[in-house]
């Protein structure tokens, strides 16, 4: 699935990084807390969020992560936009919340890519 | 003096204030832009950064300043990190997953979900933390050049 793809199946808005819609996802990964994507995201996953400061980039970029969807038609500041266009990060934000955005993209036959965990199902 | 072959061939110190959450993340940033002209792997880069990052975020959510140092050997890359500031009351606690004193500051920047330190470790070939309580925090990691991929089973 491309990032085109996923920006026509959420009617998502893109932030940033227009010409990157070419980018193919393999997988997506979605949390609320930025240690929950240090630790379980894995490379050239898309990550779902409704957390918009900076640091969401940062962790992004750090993680090798290969774009950003926010959720419930999130919009990030300034300051996140910038560092995005920096990273070459393409930000998109879609008006549905977190639970449907993931479970559209599921449906599409977007697969999970969160590392398997020991102590729970994060990775299955 | 003679050379060995982990000779320190780079060598740079980061400051890092406590509290500072604007700037959150830019040390660990600048960590990557320094490994990536330098030439080394994605993969490799990737750990040593996620680790940084998370080091990073400790010295701002729980210290009142800190230094992070980034050392580049022919066969190891290391970060040490110190700091003056709250310490660890008890490390057994602070290293296991889930384990956190994090305030509602540091919770709505995404960070103090008690995974920190036990994603060094994981990322990390080599890890060393010590603490005095209410005095400060010392942590260095280590990633050998020569283990990555036997390391790394799921990339």
């Amino acid at each position: 699935m491309t990032l085109k793809e996923v920006k026509d199946i959420l009617s998502a808005e893109v932030i940033s990084g227009d010409h990157d819609l070419g980018k193919e996802i393999k997988c997506a990964f979605a949390a609320e807390l930025l240690s929950d994507v240090l630790a379980l995201a894995q490379q050239g996953a898309l990550l779902i969020t409704g957390f918009t400061n900076s640091q969401v980039v940062y962790a992004a970029d750090l993680a090798n992560l290969c774009a950003i969807l926010f959720i419930r038609g999130k919009k990030p500041n300034e300051e996140t936009k910038r560092l995005a266009t920096q990273k070459k990060l393409p930000l998109l934000t879609t008006p549905f919340m977190m639970f449907e955005a993931c479970g559209i993209l599921y449906e599409y036959g977007l697969k999970t890519c969160a590392i398997e965990m020991e102590n729970g199902k994060d990775g299955k | 003096m003679e050379r060995t072959e982990n000779n320190i061939l780079f060598h740079r110190i980061f400051p890092i204030e406590g509290g500072d959450f604007t700037n959150a993340g830019s040390t660990s940033d600048q960590i990557k832009k320094i490994l990536k002209e330098a030439g080394f792997s994605n993969t490799l880069i990737r750990r040593i950064c996620i680790a940084a990052f998370e080091a990073e975020m400790n010295v701002i959510c729980y210290a009142s300043k800190g230094t992070l140092s980034l050392y580049i050997a022919r066969s190891f890359l290391k970060i040490v990190v110190n700091d003056e500031g709250k310490g660890i009351r008890d490390i057994n606690l602070a290293m296991s997953e889930g384990y956190s004193t994090a305030d509602e500051k540091i919770r709505e920047l995404g960070f103090g979900a008690g995974m920190g330190l036990p994603n060094i470790r994981k990322n990390a070939d080599e890890m060393v933390l010590t603490s005095q309580f209410n005095q400060g925090t010392h942590l260095e990691f280590t990633v050998y050049l020569d283990r990555q991929e036997a390391a790394l089973p799921f990339e």
